[in-house]
């Protein structure tokens, strides 16, 4: 996990991104609120939270670091925010707990095409080999518009298998242009600014790139697993 | 939702494949999960009528049945249904016949019986799951023809995972309309039939809550043919959007649901008291469900009522007492608005989530229940007679949603997408997807229609001209910065650099969880009561962490019942400490170490881990922030440790954390088997150092003096040292200690420590006499406060 967190950082490091935290334990506001899901939005029944009561909980993503950032900074930024994240959920493909790196840009006259530019590079160097990538319309709250980044299946090379659901595609992160309302929410003119937003899974990235094929073994804390990674 | 491929196909049929169109809709933010055949492949399967069946002579469960296949002759097959008989139609694998998974059919003698061939469930066609029995055919289906053919089966399902904000397409109408866009086409819809009103009956509709439900149109249909049958290709398409056929009526309403996206409900209009009203529950009023539950009402959730009782959970689903049954003959057909602000989270509250509620807590488009009511009548006269009465419909406009013009400006576009899109290309798009586009100085005013709900600001409609226009056509490039160097600062040491040091220690960084059992954490850290999750996966992962032991702890002994002997690991994470105040969240490093110091290896003896090589440890990590002279280690008690085996580490004045070994009573009852050892410190107080700051070289030659001392064996040499330091005046350079005895030739109970001093002079070469004078001092104190004896 760590080296894969290493690697995400060390790659956004070099175009400029400084790399924050935040609280695990967020309240209502910075997780939902403000990132635009109000109570009752459907998009937060797309979240299984953990509460500790009715305004706290535990993240259920690392954007509330965005809106931390941009309440107390002034853009120009660029930042990533790698950290823990939690989801009420636990079966086969799913663990309570996980790694997310949320990531995000805002400046003067950042497009779309910027993001398309950024992601494309992180993903073919992460992999070190030109991956083929796409960007599929979806939905998030808190980008408009909205994205999700495939990649040609690392396992298969793009034919179909059990790893892609036969798709030959394995989705990699959500991204998107920060949304308008979360602008005002922390108080950047939109008119002026824009910016985009990504949020990727560390553990699918760890285990895409080490052919690791049960996400439950990196919880798990065998020795015999992470010996085969103490030489890096 | 889940819908078939030749349903679509009838609204817009684009000259593309299968797979192409899975493409085309994903790519379109339609995500497509999967796409199956509508039924097995298999070849050689045809409608047959059983003419005779009777009792095979050796077998009880048998049936020898004639079946008519259309040819001059029935066929003789031997079968085992319990639903085989005289009249019924199923399909028939004739002899040749390949079913799915490869089977092939073949004429043979089922015990002692010819079989001239096979009589199919559902499911051994791949068409559904039911095993029950034969699969039963329509009375019309015509006996030998092809099964494929008469079923239309060459047909696909497709699954596509929508969105929150795409209520619009979870219709075959919705999906239709952006096939057709993304290919350039026409939509061609069905054309209704209006059912006119022969009736006068109706019932009157009065609307107590018109800002959850600003349009209720109802209309009442009467001498419905009860035993009327539902037509094999509604059946079908229902079975095929994954929903069963029940009744007439009840697939009438489910069939304009998935083609129109309207959800419509019937009651059984002999069931209801007078008229229709809608409002909010009555505190402590009761409503029985279709689903058999029964729910206490609250002021706060809308229902259907008639002048008596509620009779249904508005757009969620209705009641069994006004329900239509076998029995119905008139029935009261409902289409409504109700509008997503009040019936979001309402469904979920009572556990329930409907096809109905999932598309109002969405959104359906308000101007849908007029064309939705023509043809749910249109559906139900043609097919099961009837007479209609007049519509009755209750509307309030000014709560009815509102569609302001959102301003849409060319050169947003442009800054958004990072591409300039053709004036004429954008207004197609935005007719496209059935907006008002109305050109303004700079770009449009765009008016968005009914149906959609999440075009409220620019960059809504941004995001629809990139998303139509596809974006992998979008360009890519890198966004340009000033070269502006960002600041390093030296005074912080990086966690990474601490992680590397465990690493190289040989320990592996493991990952536990935050979450953990509040028995175990309590035995660690008694004194903290730690926050507990309201709604914890289980009790094992019920409280958070006031420290990593714990889940360092269950590791390890995992780890030991995996055979594993020497076990060490680190983690590096995030306790969480409730304090007065508010919550502490603090990050900490901590490592456990357990089982022999190097592993098992021929060079050295082997040596099991103890107090001495965790505190090298520390002492180690400490050294990479540069205050290595400023770690003291104090023996305190710690309820997770070892009474004499435990310290408080500190950094100056301040706690920089624990180490020791695990309690005997923790270790047993965690059932560890050797010793084990840990060790924790604070991240804000470890991960700050100082910059060097250098000092001129000075060329004179350094005196050591060697003291070896006596001292009870309770005292820490650490404080001898610390005497050492403080009276060894300012031109004392470094104290190292290079043994400590116990044993013969001593007293029972004192050890010899024998420390090194070194003195040093920028200034000029030092002269016994002066060293001397110190010497006396610190051993001055070393007996006063300790009772140290030199030892000649």
């Amino acid at each position: 996990m760590t080296l894969t967190l290493r690697r995400i950082s060390e790659l956004f490091r070099r175009i400029g991104f400084e790399s924050v935290e935040g609280p695990e334990v967020e309240d209502d506001y910075h997780n939902f609120e403000a990132l635009n899901i109000p109570a009752s939005h459907p998009a937060r029944a797309m979240h299984d939270t953990f509460y500790f009561d009715e305004h706290t909980l535990l993240r259920t993503h690392t954007s509330p670091v965005q809106v931390r950032i941009m309440e107390c900074a002034k853009p120009p930024l660029r930042v990533i925010a790698p950290g823990r994240v939690y989801r009420c959920d636990s079966d086969l493909t799913h663990t309570p707990m996980f790694h997310q790196v949320e990531g995000f840009l805002v400046d003067k006259k950042v497009s779309f095409a910027d993001l398309r530019g950024v992601l494309f590079e992180f993903l073919r160097l992460f992999f070190e080999k030109d991956v083929q990538v796409r960007f599929r319309p979806s939905y998030f709250p808190f980008t408009e518009p909205s994205a999700e980044v495939d990649i040609e299946c690392v396992i298969c090379g793009g034919s179909g298998c059990r790893v892609c659901k036969q798709t030959g595609w394995l989705e990699v992160m959500g991204c998107g242009m920060i949304h308008p309302r979360v602008f005002e929410f922390v108080n950047i003119d939109a008119e002026v600014f824009s910016g985009f937003a990504f949020g990727l899974g560390v553990e699918r990235m760890a285990m895409l790139r080490y052919g690791i094929n049960d996400l439950r073994l990196f919880f798990e804390n065998d020795l015999k697993f992470l010996r085969q990674f103490a030489a890096f | 939702m889940r819908f078939s491929e030749s349903w679509l196909r009838q609204y817009v049929n684009p000259d593309i494949s299968t797979s192409e169109l899975v493409h085309q809709l994903t790519m379109a933010g339609l995500e497509v999960d999967c796409a199956v055949p509508a039924a097995g492949e298999f070849a050689g399967v045809a409608v047959g009528l059983i003419v005779a069946a009777e009792p095979h002579p050796e077998a009880d469960r048998l049936r020898v049945c004639r079946v008519d296949i259309g040819a001059a002759e029935p066929l003789q097959i031997v079968c085992g249904a319990p639903n085989a008989r005289v009249g019924l139609r199923a399909p028939v694998a004739l002899e040749g016949a390949v079913l799915p998974g490869g089977v092939r059919i073949k004429s043979s003698k089922l015990r002692g019986v010819p079989s001239q061939g096979m009589l199919c469930s559902a499911r051994e066609l791949g068409i559904d799951e039911d095993a029950a029995g034969l699969m039963e055919l329509p009375e019309e289906a015509e006996a030998g023809r092809d099964l494929r053919d008469y079923l239309q089966l060459d047909d696909i399902l497709i699954e596509v995972d929508l969105t929150p904000n795409r209520a619009d397409c979870l219709s075959i109408e919705g999906l239709a309309r952006e096939v057709a866009l993304l290919n350039g086409l026409d939509l061609s819809q069905p054309s209704i039939q209006p059912v006119p009103a022969t009736l006068a009956d109706s019932l009157p509709v009065t609307v107590d809550a018109p800002e959850a439900c600003p349009r209720y149109l109802g209309r009442l249909i009467k001498g419905v043919r009860r035993e009327a049958s539902v037509p094999l290709w509604m059946k079908e398409r229902l079975r095929r959007s994954g929903l069963r056929s029940l009744d007439l009526v009840v697939d009438v309403t489910n069939y304009v649901l998935i083609e129109m996206g309207q959800p419509l409900h019937a009651f059984d209009a002999d069931k209801l008291e007078g008229g229709i009203v809608v409002r909010y529950g009555r505190a402590g009023e009761r409503l029985r469900l279709l689903n058999g539950e029964e729910l206490t009402l609250d002021d706060d959730t809308l229902v259907i009522a008639d002048a008596g009782r509620a009779l249904a959970l508005a757009g969620i689903m209705g009641g069994s007492e006004s329900a239509v049954d076998e029995a119905t003959q008139n029935v009261f057909l409902e289409f409504a608005f109700f509008t997503p602000d009040h019936l979001m989270g309402k469904a979920r509250r009572h556990g329930l989530n409907t096809d109905s509620s999932h598309r109002f807590e969405r959104g359906v488009s308000f101007e849908l229940q007029d064309r939705a009511l023509a043809r749910a009548s249109e559906l139900i006269v043609t097919l099961a007679g009837g007479e209609a009465g007049p519509v009755v419909e209750a509307v309030s406009h000014e709560h009815l949603p509102a569609r302001k013009p959102v301003l849409l400006r060319s050169e947003r576009i442009e800054r958004m997408l990072g591409l300039a899109i053709e004036p004429e290309r954008v207004q197609q798009i935005l007719r496209g997807l059935g907006m008002f586009p109305e050109v303004c100085d700079g770009g449009w005013r765009v008016t968005p229609p009914a149906f959609r709900f999440d075009i409220a600001i620019e960059a809504d409609l941004v995001e629809e001209i990139g998303r139509i226009n596809g974006y992998d056509h979008l360009p890519r490039r890198l966004p340009l910065a000033p070269a502006a160097m960002q600041p390093v600062s030296e005074a912080r040491l990086g966690l990474d650099r601490v992680k590397d040091a465990l690493v190289d220690r040989g320990y592996q960084e493991a990952i536990t969880y935050s979450f953990v059992e509040r028995g175990l954490q309590q035995r660690v850290e008694p004194d903290i009561e730690p926050l507990a999750l309201k709604n914890p996966l289980s009790a094992e992962l019920g409280v958070m962490r006031t420290g990593l032991w714990p889940g360092l702890l269950d590791a390890a002994i995992k780890n030991a019942n995996r055979q594993q002997t020497r076990v060490r690991l680190f983690e590096s994470g995030m306790t969480f400490i409730p304090m007065s105040d508010g919550l502490d969240q603090r990050k900490v490093i901590a490592w456990l170490a357990m089982g022999s110091v190097d592993g098992e290896q021929w060079g050295e003896k082997s040596r099991a881990v103890d107090f001495y090589d965790v505190k090298a440890d520390v002492e180690a990590i400490v050294a990479l922030t540069g205050r290595g002279d400023r770690l003291t280690f104090v023996a305190a008690p710690h309820p997770a440790l070892h009474p004499g085996q435990s310290a408080e580490i500190l950094l100056g004045s301040r706690r920089l954390g624990w180490q020791g070994m695990l309690h005997p009573s923790l270790e047993k009852t965690l059932g560890f088997q050797q010793r084990v050892f840990l060790a924790e410190l604070d991240q804000s107080v470890l991960l700050s150092r100082d910059i060097p700051r250098f000092t001129p070289l000075s060329r004179f030659p350094w005196v050591r003096r060697d003291l070896a001392v006596t001292v009870a064996e309770t005292i820490p040499v650490a404080s001898l040292i610390q005497v050492a330091r403080d009276q060894g005046g300012d031109l004392l350079r470094d104290v190292i200690v290079f043994d400590v005895y116990q044993g013969p030739g001593l007293a029972e109970g004192q050890k010899s420590v024998a420390m090194g001093l070194f003195w040093q002079d920028d200034a000029e070469t030092l002269v016994d006499s002066r060293v001397e004078e110190v010497v006396a001092k610190v051993l001055e104190l070393l007996d006063h406060r300790f009772g140290a004896r030199l030892r000649i």
